[in-house]
């Protein structure tokens, strides 16, 4: 199995675009395919088919339950809990945990020495699973509203792939930080998505410097190319980093997205020129062992 | 005063009209939230007057000199950061999360936690104002900590300089850094485009925002690439008793402006699309609840 992430430095380069294109593309030629959408503050891959859903699950957080019957206050779980998130007042005789700021780490529970401290689930949010012609093959991370951090349920959506496909495509979250890094260290590719703008040339460069840094091989969509200048096409060339194909703007095209549809279905040059980009990715990338 | 630009999901021209805002006629204390991924500056190449080191998260480091390869630190770890690696134990600077744990149960001592201090926050003057951003270095937890570093810089020079608004150009999404951008703000503008998703991330936001109880508005942005939607979004906005600020046209202006490192009420104002923002502005900063 190949896993290629869709990426893009700040959200809304058409990275979303990409993903749902290529998907469609290999399942029309019969890959077995599956998407995966990583962007789980956001997810929106589902908009653009017809999917039946066909399971959920929970993703949780072990949270520390604090008996104050048993507990004397001494302080231990506070000390070792990195996150603040134990608020303890020993004269009061006031402990609490704070739900927003506990990571679920466990070490309170490690540093209690009278078992006061027991755990309790709570929902950060749910991967769902979709099928298409009964085939399962769309899995969305969907982290809860107010939730901190996207990580854990973007995690467990990758590990819901468990090889039931032969290309896997992430729709990954925007940015550089912690969900990026964890979305595309599991993928053996990366697809990095932009616009040749300012703003578009200089989130690509903080993503190849992220992606060079773990060994992430990539190449790069220009998107909406046409509307800006040269800059990110000579930064690639300098930096060698393949361009694997440039989208011409249209102002069709936008508008063919923001009804939900594929420019895949009415487009079959650009189907063709997209599928041959992710081919040449399979041949080259696939079946490399790769370590997170 | 505090305005809060916003927009659930990426793309949709946020910082090009934070941009325009910040160039329209009184001066203004622009704070860019997107640590993850600044580049409001690239327009105004502001005089760096300022630059301090952030420390986010640590992670463990194991010293092998110490280390007797007993094991039983993998077992303690919650986020799978430890493994074994032929012969001996190794941890993952990705997956580790900093919480310490291994550290403080390690019988020999062996694991350190180092702090990451790649993170900078920085400030200067542009033509029209202060600018505050920070750079979050890559894999680094977006806490929200350096967000609340640059909004109380960016509170420090308003007092200092006597320029009361301050314009933040939130980061996209719903999570930590988001929260951090809207806590304490006075208006939250949401920039949205009028495609499926940017309906459905409006609704997930408005989840978030309405939590602050701020003013809210909406901005519909190239609002003629899909005029059907445009008018679902204005629809969905007065149900809920949110004011649409206004619609602002697909214009290749925009991206012209851009390229030339400016923004577009800098260098077109009395374009359509550049009235039409500064129409826009003075909807928001006069409304009063
Ligand atoms: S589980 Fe970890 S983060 Fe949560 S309260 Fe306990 S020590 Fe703190
Ligand atoms: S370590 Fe245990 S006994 Fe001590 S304060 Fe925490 S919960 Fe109470
Ligand atoms: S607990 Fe300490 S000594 Fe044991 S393997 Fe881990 S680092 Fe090495
Ligand atoms: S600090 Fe916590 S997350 Fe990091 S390796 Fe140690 S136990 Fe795991």
């Amino acid at each position: 199995m190949i896993k290629i992430a869709i990426a893009s430095g700040k959200g809304g380069t058409g990275k979303t675009f990409i993903a749902t294109n290529i998907f469609n593309i290999l399942l029309q030629n019969n890959y077995a395919a599956m998407l995966v959408d990583c962007d789980a503050e956001e997810p929106n891959a589902l908009a653009f088919f017809k999917a039946q859903l066909t399971g959920k699950k929970e993703v949780t957080q072990q949270i520390p339950v604090i008996n104050t019957e048993i507990c004397n206050f001494c302080g231990k779980c506070h000390e070792y809990c990195n996150y603040n998130a134990i608020f303890i007042l020993p004269q009061m005789k006031i402990i609490k945990v704070i739900p927003d700021l506990c990571h679920g780490c466990g070490a309170c529970s490690v540093a209690c020495e009278f078992e006061a401290i027991t755990e309790k689930p709570v929902s950060l949010g749910q991967v769902t699973s979709y099928s298409l012609k009964n085939a399962d093959c769309i899995l969305e991370a969907r982290m809860n509203i107010g939730v901190m951090s996207p990580v854990s349920v973007i995690k467990a959506a990758i590990k819901e792939i468990n090889n039931k496909a032969d290309v896997a495509i992430l729709d990954a979250p925007p940015g550089t930080s912690c969900p990026f890094i964890q979305t595309v260290a599991t993928a053996d590719y990366v697809i990095l998505v932009t616009e040749p703008t300012p703003f578009g040339h200089s989130d690509l460069r903080q993503s190849v410097e992220t992606l060079k840094k773990i060994n992430k091989p990539c190449g790069v969509i220009i998107n909406r190319a046409g509307l800006g200048n040269n800059d990110v096409s000579k930064y690639l060339f300098q930096e060698k980093i393949p361009l694997l194909l440039e989208i011409q703007f249209k102002k069709e095209i936008a508008g063919l997205y923001s009804r939900g549809k594929l420019l895949s279905e009415s487009d079959s040059s650009f189907a063709e020129q997209l599928l041959t980009v992710v081919k040449n990715i399979i041949t080259k990338h696939g079946n490399s062992s790769h370590q997170r | 005063m505090e305005i809060a630009v916003i927009s659930g999901k990426g793309g949709t021209g946020k910082s090009t009209i934070s941009a325009a805002f910040a160039t329209l006629n009184g001066k203004v204390i622009l704070t860019d939230c997107d640590v993850d991924a600044a580049n409001l500056y690239l327009l105004f190449n502001p005089s760096h007057k300022e630059e301090v080191i952030y420390i986010g998260g640590t992670k463990a480091k194991i010293d092998y000199s110490k280390c007797t390869n007993c094991r039983l630190c993998i077992g303690y770890c919650r986020f799978d950061a430890i493994s074994r690696a032929r012969d001996k134990v190794v941890i993952s600077e990705i997956l580790c999360d900093g919480c310490v744990l291994c550290s403080r149960i390690c019988p020999e001592k062996a694991i350190t936690m180092v702090a990451n201090e790649k993170s900078r926050m920085f400030s200067g003057s542009f033509s029209n104002g202060e600018i505050v951003y920070g750079r979050l270095s890559p894999g680094e937890e977006n806490t929200g900590k350096l967000v609340n570093m640059v909004r109380e810089k960016a509170k420090q020079l308003s007092k200092e300089t006597g320029i009361e608004t301050i314009i933040i150009d939130g980061p996209p999404g719903i999570g930590c850094p988001v929260i951090s951008s809207l806590t304490g703000t006075n208006k939250a503008v949401i920039v949205t485009e009028p495609t499926i998703s940017g309906l459905n991330d409006l609704k997930r936001i408005r989840v978030l925002v309405k939590k602050f109880k701020l003013e809210e508005y909406v901005i519909i942005n190239k609002s003629d690439l899909n005029d059907s939607m445009s008018s679902r979004i204005k629809k969905w906005c007065k149900e809920n008793g949110i004011t649409v600020a206004g619609m602002l046209p697909f214009d290749r202006k925009i991206v012209d402006a851009l390229v030339q490192g400016k923004s577009i009420t800098e260098l077109y104002p009395d374009s359509t699309t550049g009235k039409k923002i500064n129409k826009i502005w003075n909807k928001i900063i006069k409304q009063k609840r």
